[in-house]
């Protein structure tokens, strides 16, 4: 018979062994979802949607009836309208930008817009630290994984991991591992923006030292990552120094509120490698998966 | 019972974090109620029940998290039991006490987060000191606030219950 103590720390052992076994198996895996997280993602997003759906409820019938009764509803079609104009506004720029200069030297065709849907968010990442939220939509509604998610003001992020039926994970673009490729609009100079762990959560690398990028500029998608919509705005230059090195130190400050999303789009348009006639390129600039 | 208990504390934690992340990215990040539901679990009934619900409260919080399982469980695993053994070796039955090892056991699940993330990810060790002791704090406090409303709860109710039928009796 064992003593206690030694049970306990036996029991200790075998569990963080078990927990490291499982670290490692997922580090070396280059194949999707697990299982065990793909069930528990699924079936908890379900819970959670009650929640969310459970709490809206009481919010609107606040917001609704109770309080300014009218006015709010009025309220809430304008703010909706006023963010489908913003969006076309991001696309007819990024039409014109392509048509204006590249569209007649590639001999390219345009497309008109983005097919696009709305999805409520509907829990945030119950890890601190980890930059991710969850939308209410999911394979059911044609949401695949890789595909971009926008916001009025701008990109939010990408789909990551494999959707639930009525559930998507969002990699929000400022988590450390999250990456989109981008060129300063005013000089076309290119690079990556990334996210990191400071006040200002984008930094852009891979900008060279040559390269005319100052405090200000706008920062937009460069389509090469084959996620983001090219022309879609991620946010200002905040300050752009010399780098010891090759590249520039440039910070960008993200044009979207990441601390008061409610509603998202969706750009239902696959990632460019997971299209048939895919260009050949690299599926993203995006490195690692969210966490 | 107390398997019910503690599966009920880790549910609560789970459901009301994502909720509170839900509503704002940034302020649900200055608190990890999983954590809190760990600590709370390891001081109240030992350590081997803390090392029990950390895993499966860490494991559930990075299923859902999405990303590496067992990075957060690993971390909680180990908070759980350090925490259930200095509770059978201390007297923790105070606010004070009790709010330095929700703080201490914070502090020390941040470390451990980040270090098992930089040996996974093959990069430096990277922690944002300010944001760990700001979360630290927070945690302690919802931590003794979780304490005082399960403690005082029943007193509270059967003094209610004391007045109102003496109130009958005159």
């Amino acid at each position: 018979m064992l003593d206690i103590r030694r049970r306990t720390g036996v029991l200790l052992t075998v569990v963080i062994m078990g927990q490291l076994i499982l670290i490692s198996a997922q580090v070396q895996s280059k194949s999707g979802m697990p299982v065990f997280q793909a069930v528990t993602f699924g079936a908890f997003a379900r819970v959670q949607g009650g929640t969310t759906g459970t709490l809206h409820g009481v919010r609107d019938l606040w917001g609704s009836y109770v309080w300014l009764r009218g006015v709010r509803a009025e309220n809430e079609t304008l703010r909706k309208q006023v963010a489908a104009m913003e969006i076309r506004l991001q696309e007819e720029r990024a039409l014109a930008s392509r048509s204006g200069r590249l569209q007649e030297l590639l001999n390219l065709k345009t497309t008109t817009s983005l097919p696009t849907i709305a999805a409520d968010v509907i829990a945030g990442n119950p890890n601190p630290g980890l930059l991710t939220l969850t939308i209410g939509r999911g394979s059911a509604d044609g949401v695949q994984s890789d595909m971009a998610v926008v916001a009025p003001a701008g990109i939010v992020g990408r789909i990551v991991g494999a959707p639930a039926a009525h559930a998507a994970r969002v990699q929000l673009l400022i988590d450390r591992n999250a990456a989109a490729g981008a060129l300063a609009e005013r000089t076309r100079a290119g690079g990556m923006v990334v996210g990191v762990d400071k006040d200002l959560p984008l930094s852009m690398d891979l900008v060279s030292n040559l390269a005319d990028v100052k405090a200000g500029d706008l920062v937009v998608a460069s389509g090469v990552d084959g996620i983001y919509p090219k022309g879609f705005t991620i946010g200002r230059v905040e300050s752009s120094e010399r780098g010891p090195g090759l590249y520039r130190a440039i910070s960008v400050r993200p044009s979207v509120d990441f601390s008061s999303l409610e509603e998202v789009l969706v750009v239902l348009v696959p990632p460019r490698s997971a299209t048939p006639e895919g260009s050949g390129h690299a599926p993203a600039a995006t490195t690692g998966t969210a966490k | 019972m107390k398997t019910a208990a503690v599966l009920a504390a880790l549910a609560v934690a789970l459901t009301l974090q994502t909720t509170l992340a839900g509503m704002s990215m940034t302020g649900g990040t200055r608190v990890n109620l999983v954590l809190v539901a760990v600590v709370y679990l390891a001081l109240s009934y030992g350590a081997v029940t803390g090392l029990v619900a950390g895993t499966v409260g860490g494991l559930a919080q990075d299923a859902i998290a999405g990303g590496i399982v067992g990075i957060g469980s690993l971390s909680k695993t180990v908070v759980g039991f350090l925490v259930g053994v200095l509770g059978a070796q201390f007297i923790v039955s105070t606010p004070v006490p009790r709010f330095l090892m929700f703080v201490g056991a914070s502090f020390v699940h941040e470390v451990c987060f980040q270090a098992v993330y930089a040996l996974v990810e093959l990069r430096g060790f990277r922690m944002q000191y300010s944001a760990a002791v700001v979360q630290a704090f927070v945690n302690g406090a919802v931590g003794i606030a979780a304490f005082l409303l399960v403690e005082r709860s029943p007193e509270m109710f059967q003094r209610g219950r004391r007045s109102s039928s003496s109130r009958r009796r005159y």
